[in-house]
């Protein structure tokens, strides 16, 4: 039985679906109020819902429908129900939810999440509501582009909503007492009287009472949970060892299965001989899955060894073979036939340009990997057709379709868990991981495995944040900026993805691909002459979505060129930008980022400070970072960074996040770099990929302000104005202009 | 093979050169200890060893010389080490991945070292990689730890 509420303004509906001995919440939305191409296929009046909250006898859960990789989503979803439902976080369970409630099969499911098998008849509710409209589920379930709290913060605060309005229905029915005359508190309807009545004890009857209308939400200075910060729900468990990633999944009778993928990058294996692989201790078999090779063993390291013992023949590389050809493609994209967009074209820059003093300059970033502390990872069981997969994922729903496909059985086969996540920044996006586990399960049919890619693997095989370079051509009149031309180019992040099988829906080479000029564009200085040019670069080595994506590299290049500006202006870095700054929450973050390092002071002896700016996934963001020089050279010795995020629901999470993104960004920015030697990427593991270090690791000062219009999530926007803030304190404690990431490239960092 | 996990003694069916790491995730099913990079430079990996910090992935099972601890022997949700107390208190997980490898370590900083300074404590932790950064706070709540370890 489904219970459907009213509209909200937003375009989206409650309803509610009957379980056994309770009752689930959650949010229905039609196609004709999501303005998206994908759910073209999709009739009017079809629905899917996405199950948010569920009350049973047993307790309450919630239900996270987003990917938990750190940065605390779960903790600060939860809240947003808890908000209006008036229940404690301590007293809830949260849950990743599946990909789709409709797939779950008795037949395999014995601890499916986040409903007991018991449930079966609920769920064919949602099965009947999803099946033939991934689309419309698709706009949800991706975990990405700082999108999870503005996504979330009307929906999950309404579903909140109505479940409380509708147990106090519930509890005016039983006690016969007027609605009006209930009150909600920790969980339980409370009667006039002060008697109690659970949540938990209403729950199953919940079901049959119409809906509330769509209650009006709680205004801000009524909050006791948002706005102030909450114990992570997940903070035990990863003190304790015992939270579960995939890497984790434990089944009996598990084998372990390692990856080899080849060393040439989209290459295929010609031939390979396993003989003495298999004559190894432990080793059960090896695997040719098309595009890798997979060991499986009784434990990982045995795996481990015998792919080591393996005899390759790889397809030689389709892509030039050093670094310096992978930029000679690059610079050979500045061209009007390899141009993706031009989205900002403000005067007539050329007319500018002619006759002025131009400052021109490139810019120049290597491809990155994330680097994961999990590397790769999925567990996977196939047996009777059916296939179960427990992973973390950014996209359960893709991960789902792209299982089956390479399973080659139908989508309503593959059950899917997504577990916690041991870091993403875009690397669990990618689905080879789940490719590759569906393929071995497929092989290995009846018995569990576990797959895990070596770090050696997950380091020199991709994919990768694309190499880019940035070009600017600029003139500055009077102390401002009149003509600025800037430019980017890069391989396309999505037409990569998509041959790879892991987007939502195909990108054809010939669609623009806004990441390549992510950030460079739509930033809010106002420059008379102001072009902004992206350019899509061939295709090179495997490219994807990493922390912040394309303004990873266009800040950097932004406004390291703007730092450029100011000293060919002779202008003050911050007061130039604040005078070109059109948008009054912008201006803010700067001005409170001066503030908060005291700009106005002079650094101390032997230290210089640099600025950069950004509004990046809808956050204005500001950072100062302060060098010193030491003997053991560069100390990055303090950051200051100032976000806004229109509404900040947990101010201690706000303030991790940012710390973490500004760390991301500083820790590429010193020392990261993916480069090639003979076809093969150079970097294999945390000795030669160095990350950022405890003794690397800076003070860092954060600031949220709450100007800007919507709210906006924090994942990222810290991460973009390192590099850059980073580059331009350098250039202003030694007068070097380095213009080519990694910075340590070109000098030494204590 | 024998060998003693948290006060438990279990015999196992592993080569001799198996890493301690892959004998107690695969072997013994023990999955708060994490592989990160194999090659002891992350550690994620950190167990104690009569009471001493190790990496796990480079102690081969044979050579594994006392009584292991894990992260899991360490403290229980129910009955937290002083160490889990402080980072619970400081929020200091993100992703949470590396941070049993940090505790341990941190653990191991304490006993030898009850009042570590900021240089001290970022000697003994430069060999934990955090991706997600946690640094400041890991370094908050080992002075945390270390005045409640002082005063119990």
């Amino acid at each position: 039985m489904s219970r459907l509420g009213k509209y909200t303004r937003r375009g989206f509906l409650i309803a509610s679906v009957a379980v056994a001995g309770g009752v689930v919440f959650g949010v229905r939305t039609y196609r004709a109020n999501l303005e998206n191409p994908l759910t073209a296929a999709i009739s009017p009046g079809e629905a899917a819902l996405t199950p948010y909250v569920k009350i049973t006898a047993d307790g309450i859960t919630i239900i996270t429908p987003r990917a938990e990789m750190g940065q605390g989503i779960h903790t600060t979803l939860a809240a947003l129900v808890a908000e209006e439902l008036d229940v404690d976080l301590a007293d809830i369970t949260v849950d990743h939810g599946p990909p789709s409630s409709a797939y779950f099969n008795g037949g395999v499911v014995e601890e499916g999440y986040p409903f007991p098998a018991t449930d079966q008849s609920a769920l064919a509710e949602f099965a009947r509501a999803q099946r033939d409209i991934p689309a419309v589920f698709l706009a949800y379930q991706i975990t990405g582009g700082s999108t999870s709290t503005h996504d979330a913060y009307e929906k999950m605060r309404q579903a909140g909503a109505v479940a409380r309005e509708t147990l106090k229905a519930v509890a005016a029915k039983r006690t016969g007492l007027a609605i009006a005359r209930l009150e909600t508190q920790s969980g339980a309807v409370v009667l006039p009287d002060g008697t109690r009545l659970p949540y938990t004890d209403l729950a199953a009857d919940a079901a049959e009472v119409e809906l509330a209308d769509t209650p009006r939400l709680r205004p801000k200075s009524a909050w006791r949970i948002l706005g102030q910060s909450q114990d992570r729900v997940d903070v035990v468990a990863k003190s304790t060892g015992t939270a579960i990633y995939a890497s984790d999944i434990r089944l009996p009778g598990m084998r372990f299965g390692v990856i080899r993928r080849s060393p040439y990058l989209r290459g295929a294996i010609r031939s390979f001989d396993p003989s003495e692989a298999l004559a190894m201790q432990g080793v059960d078999a090896v695997l040719d899955i098309g595009t890798a090779v997979v060991a499986i063993a009784e434990t990982t390291w045995a795996a481990m060894q015998a792919l080591d013992a393996v005899i390759y023949d790889w397809e030689p590389p389709a892509y030039p073979l050093d670094t310096e050809g992978h930029f000679e493609v690059i610079a050979a994209a500045f061209t009007p036939d390899h141009q993706d967009s031009r989205q900002r074209n403000d005067g007539d820059v050329e007319e500018a340009l002619s006759g002025a003093d131009v400052i021109a300059a490139e810019y120049r970033v290597p491809y990155l990997a994330h680097a994961t502390m999990e590397p790769m990872s999925a567990a996977a069981l196939f047996q009777d057709g059916s296939l179960r997969i427990w992973t973390g994922c950014q996209g359960p729903t893709v991960a789902r379709r792209e299982a089956a496909l390479a399973a080659g059985i139908a989508q309503e086969a593959v059950t899917l868990t997504t577990t916690l996540l041991g870091g993403g920044f875009g690397r669990r996006g990618e689905m080879d991981f789940v490719q590759n586990v569906a393929k071995v399960a497929v092989q290995m049919e009846g018995t569990p495995v576990l797959l895990s890619y070596s770090r050696e693997d997950d380091t020199s095989r991709g994919p990768y944040r694309p190499a880019a370079i940035g070009r600017f051509r600029a003139a500055v009149k009077d102390g401002v900026p009149v003509a600025v031309d800037v430019s980017t180019a890069s391989p396309s992040i999505l037409t990569g993805i998509s041959e790879r099988g892991g987007s939502p829906a195909p990108t054809p080479g010939f669609l623009p691909d806004f990441t390549i000029g992510q950030a460079l564009w739509d930033q809010p200085y106002g420059i008379e002459n102001y072009r902004v040019t992206a350019y899509k670069a061939d295709p090179l080595l495997p490219v994807g979505f990493w922390r912040s994506v394309g303004a990873s590299q266009n800040t950097f290049f932004h406004e390291c060129m703007m730092d450029e500006l100011a000293v060919a202006a002779a202008r003050d870095p911050i007061d130039m930008r604040r005078d070109l700054i059109t948008d009054d929450a912008s201006r803010k973050v700067l001005d409170a980022v001066a503030d908060m390092a005291d700009w106005g002071t002079a650094p101390a002896q032997g230290r210089a400070r640099g600025v950069a700016f950004a509004l990046v996934f809808g956050a204005p963001t500001a950072q100062i970072i302060e060098v010193e020089d030491t003997p053991q050279g560069i100390k990055v010795a303090h950051v200051w960074v100032a976000a806004d995020v229109g509404v900040a629901l947990d101010p201690r999470n706000l303030d991790a996040q940012l710390i973490s993104g500004v760390n991301f960004g500083l820790s590429a920015a010193i020392g990261e770099k993916i480069t090639l030697s003979e076809g093969m990427v150079a970097q294999s593991n945390y000795h030669d990929y160095p990350p950022l270090r405890m003794y690397q690791a800076p003070p860092v000062t954060t600031r949220i302000l709450e100007n800007a219009p919507h709210i906006r999530g924090i994942g990222e926007p810290g991460t973009p104005g390192a590099a850059p803030a980073l580059a331009n304190a350098v250039f202003a404690l030694t007068g070097q202009r380095i213009r080519t990431l990694p910075l340590g490239d070109s000098i030494a960092f204590a | 093979m024998d060998i003693t996990v948290n006060g438990t003694a279990y015999t196992l069916d592993l080569p001799d050169d198996t890493p301690l790491l892959w004998a107690l995730r695969d072997g013994l099913g023990i999955t708060g200890v994490k592989y990160g990079c194999g090659i002891a430079q992350c550690g994620a990996c950190t167990v104690h060893i009569d009471g001493e910090a190790v990496r796990s992935c480079q102690v081969a099972l044979a050579d594994t010389w006392g009584e292991v601890t894990t992260i899991e022997g360490l403290g229980t949700p129910d009955a937290l080490h002083v160490v889990q107390q402080a980072w619970i208190a400081h929020q200091v997980a993100q992703c949470g991945y590396c941070q049993s490898g940090q505790i341990m370590q941190a653990v191991d900083l304490l006993n030898t070292n009850p009042e570590p300074t900021d240089e001290e404590i970022d000697q003994a932790m430069s060999g934990n990689v955090c991706r997600c950064a946690t640094y400041p706070r890991i370094r908050a709540a080992i002075h945390d730890a270390a005045i409640m370890m002082r005063e119990a």
